[in-house]
């Protein structure tokens, strides 16, 4: 009876596993040139031992039927099978994950390390990657003198086609992005200029002091717009701008202060439209999100989230507040950051009739970005640690990361939100996974406190400045060591940015020169 | 001696003059000018005593009033931006060292091999042999006299082992032999307690220098790895020159600036 029952389950598995293969041949009209790429070597591949896989998109919507592939099968031959299963006329990058976990070499590699079962259906999950690529910058072409003291901030234009820096000589400056030259010199502060910020729309371009004065430029020319924006009683820790998606005109501008005040200006009117007074202490960093929704992250350990959607009294109310962290916050990054810095101009050149125009393009490229997750934002302290938080939705964190050994200085989201980087006072970058905070590397090689990140347009590569005078570029597949070293100034580093469209990245130090490096 | 406050009673009882608060005020008035008088007739130890006295009221004087004034008191450089900018992020971090990248490898080998250092003091007195090693007498019958002992500071490597005596020739005694030293960054004005890592040159003979005698203008190697000093490759200084300042021998301490 009891081997009789067993023959009886062994033919009715193997009937299912035949029920599968038969579903394959009807589907295989559908992935037709499947079998015929796979000949040569790729033929003994598939006679190895092989598993059936459900492709499914990050959003958890599977696409195509159940597929029976050889195990053997590396990231390029599955990218095959995506693109033709989605139909795609042009064949696009991939990566896969098995739930967290990415593919790196082959198939049957992750499964094996996994430990999951070749006899169940394995969904396999698949996110495009972005579909140009940014080279590696390998040397300086250009050392830009000029500044009479240290360079404290760099920044590039939206669109990547203007490059402009504030320093510790009380000017501001514009350069001139392929001839490295200057252009304008923009006197007018009255003490070291700490922050900048470029708005959306590239049309203007905002300073701030440490006097707390916060002044307006027009890059084209080089003029002031308006006068300066004085209220803030203490220096200015950070600027942000209003997303190009929520507004066309990019007129509303919010600063933090040292005094613990949270500003929001209109820069056209020059009218202060409300101070967000909560924060005990200082307040370090503000960022405005893509979802109308303003956060602020301060030294007395809170962040909070003011609602900017409303009107009159509704504006700039408190949502909530994430408390968690032990020590004061310093930074804050947001999932979609990169989106909401370049508004609407994507890694070609485009030109737009009308601000509505590019408000669309804006739009679209937020939401195409931003997919079916809610906006992720990550706050570094002094504590040591990081903390993951879906601000829209909860004020618990999503994840608390831990690893770092000294204050956490700055964070940065890759363009694409898969991953992000925290730079520690530790002379350590760490990369995390962007979607559940899973630590996924540490990169050593600084000797000295790493201040800045940033990352390439296309995830691919991101560039660490440090004190110890040196910027290094690490590659997103080999993370063990640096990729390049790019040494040059003789002092700290203590600003960075890699242009948009991926051609350049400028580097200021404290040696009072901007460099630039290129491929 | 009054007993109780039979003054401030009275006062509450039956009040007090009229004319009291003026009577005061010039009595107040004339005080300085009695001060004065009596300052210019006193003499012996009286003066001396009173004058010592008054000199500390004076002092306190003078401090209560710029107190007073501190507010008010105009600084030439109140509109002067101080130097030494900073990032939003760095401001406000305490405990944060600003030391200058300073070293250059490739400048330093260049001095090494012209064996020349733009040095804070450039000319020492020459110290010569009879005052640098005394003379040893040494067999059975005393009589032979070709030891000699240093009588300066030395440094003396980790792995020294003393000769046997027969082939010791010169004799460095371990109670001025140092290890430390105090080396002054002339930038960042500060001073830090460094570990010594060689003598690099004595000025006045290379025997000298061969035997790590320390004087006061010798160039020595220092090690400072905990200044966090970075090359512009990014890699970690840590041995620097350093000149010494100070005669050690007569100090019993080193001092020493550095080399920058």
């Amino acid at each position: 009876m009891a081997e009789f029952a067993a023959g009886g389950d062994g033919a009715a598995a193997a009937g299912g596993r035949g029920a599968k293969k038969a579903k394959l041949n009807q589907a295989e009209p559908e992935v037709p040139d499947f079998g015929a790429e796979s000949d040569g070597e790729e033929e003994d591949v598939s006679k190895g031992p092989s598993m059936i896989v459900q492709f499914t998109s990050m959003e958890g919507e599977g696409k195509g039927p159940q597929i029976d592939i050889p195990l053997g099968s590396t990231v390029e031959q599955m990218e095959q099978v995506v693109n033709k299963l989605l139909g795609n006329a042009e064949d696009m990058p991939y990566c896969f994950y098995i739930g967290d976990t990415e593919i790196t070499d082959s198939l049957g590699g992750t499964v094996q390390e996994l430990g999951t079962s070749t006899e169940n259906v394995l969904t396999v999950l698949y996110q495009p990657l972005a579909i140009f690529r940014v080279r590696p910058v390998t040397r300086c072409t250009d050392t830009m003198p000029g500044h009479t003291e240290a360079v404290l901030h760099v920044s590039y234009s939206p669109d990547g086609s203007q490059l402009a820096s504030g320093g510790g000589d009380m000017t501001v400056r514009f350069w001139d992005v392929n001839t490295c030259t200057p252009r304008f010199t923009c006197r007018g502060h009255k003490h070291h200029v700490l922050c900048t910020a470029w708005s959306p729309d590239g049309k203007r371009f905002a300073s701030a002091d440490r006097k707390g004065e916060i002044r307006l430029w027009d890059p084209a020319t080089g003029q002031p717009i308006g006068s300066p924006l004085v209220s803030h009683k203490q220096w200015v820790t950070s600027l942000s701008w209003e997303p190009m998606h929520k507004n066309a005109a990019c007129e509303r501008l919010a600063s933090s202060s040292k005094d613990g005040l949270v500003k929001v200006w209109n820069v056209r009117t020059g009218r202060c439209l409300v101070t967000l007074s909560g924060h005990a202490d200082s307040v370090e960093c503000v960022k405005w999100g893509g979802e109308g929704l303003l956060y602020s992250a301060s030294r007395d350990r809170n962040i909070m989230v003011w609602s900017m959607d409303g009107e009159g009294r509704k504006f700039g109310i408190l949502v909530r507040t994430l408390a968690g962290h032990g020590h004061r916050v310093n930074t804050l990054a947001l999932s979609c950051e990169y989106v909401l810095r370049t508004g609407p101009f994507g890694h070609k050149p485009v030109t737009f009739a009308t601000p509505e125009e590019a408000q669309a393009a804006a739009l679209a490229r937020y939401q195409e970005a931003k997919g079916t997750d809610p906006e992720r934002l990550v706050s570094g302290s002094d504590d040591f640690t990081l903390f993951l938080w879906n601000p829209v939705e909860d004020k618990k964190p999503l994840a608390r990361l831990t690893g770092h050994q000294q204050a956490v200085n700055h964070i940065a989201f890759s363009p694409d939100g898969r991953r992000f980087a925290s730079a520690s006072f530790d002379k350590k970058v760490k990369v995390w996974d962007g979607r559940t905070g899973k630590f996924l590397a540490t990169l050593t090689g600084h000797v000295g406190a790493v201040y800045q990140v940033a990352w390439s347009a296309d995830s691919r590569l991101l560039v660490s400045a440090s004190k110890d005078s040196t910027v290094k570029l690490w590659e997103m597949i080999s993370l063990k060591r640096a990729k390049a070293t790019l040494p040059g100034h003789a002092d700290e580093v203590y600003a960075l940015d890699w242009s948009p469209n991926g051609q350049q990245l400028a580097s200021g130090s404290k040696d009072r020169t901007i460099k630039i490096w290129k491929n | 001696m009054p007993q109780h406050e039979y003054m401030e009673l009275h006062k509450k009882r039956h009040g007090e003059r009229l004319d009291r608060a003026e009577k005061r005020r010039k009595k107040e008035a004339r005080e300085v000018h009695k001060r004065s008088e009596f300052a210019q007739k006193v003499h012996g130890l009286r003066a001396k005593l009173y004058h010592n006295k008054r000199f500390k009221e004076k002092a306190t004087m003078r401090k209560t009033i710029a107190m007073h004034q501190e507010r008010g008191n105009k600084h030439a450089n109140d509109d002067a931006v101080p130097d030494g900018a900073v990032p939003a992020y760095l401001l406000d971090r305490e405990g944060v060292s600003r030391a200058k990248v300073l070293s250059n490898t490739v400048k330093q080998k260049r001095k090494e091999k012209a064996g020349k250092w733009d040095v804070p003091i450039p000319k020492v007195k020459p110290v010569a042999d009879d005052e640098m090693f005394k003379v040893l007498k040494s067999g059975q019958r005393r009589n032979k006299a070709w030891k000699r002992m240093v009588t300066k500071v030395t440094f003396v490597g980790d792995g020294f082992t003393r000769k046997a005596p027969k082939y010791e020739r010169f004799i460095r005694p371990s109670g001025l032999r140092m290890k430390k030293a105090h080396v002054t960054h002339p930038e960042l004005k500060a001073t830090f307690h460094l570990d010594i890592i060689g003598v690099k040159k004595n000025p006045s003979s290379p025997l000298y220098t061969q035997l790590g005698v320390i004087t006061k203008g010798t160039v020595i190697e220092v090690n400072v790895s905990d200044l966090g000093l970075v090359t512009t490759s990014g890699k970690v200084v840590w041995g620097k020159y350093a000149q010494v300042t100070n005669n050690p021998e007569l100090d019993g301490t080193i001092n020493a600036v550095l080399l920058v």
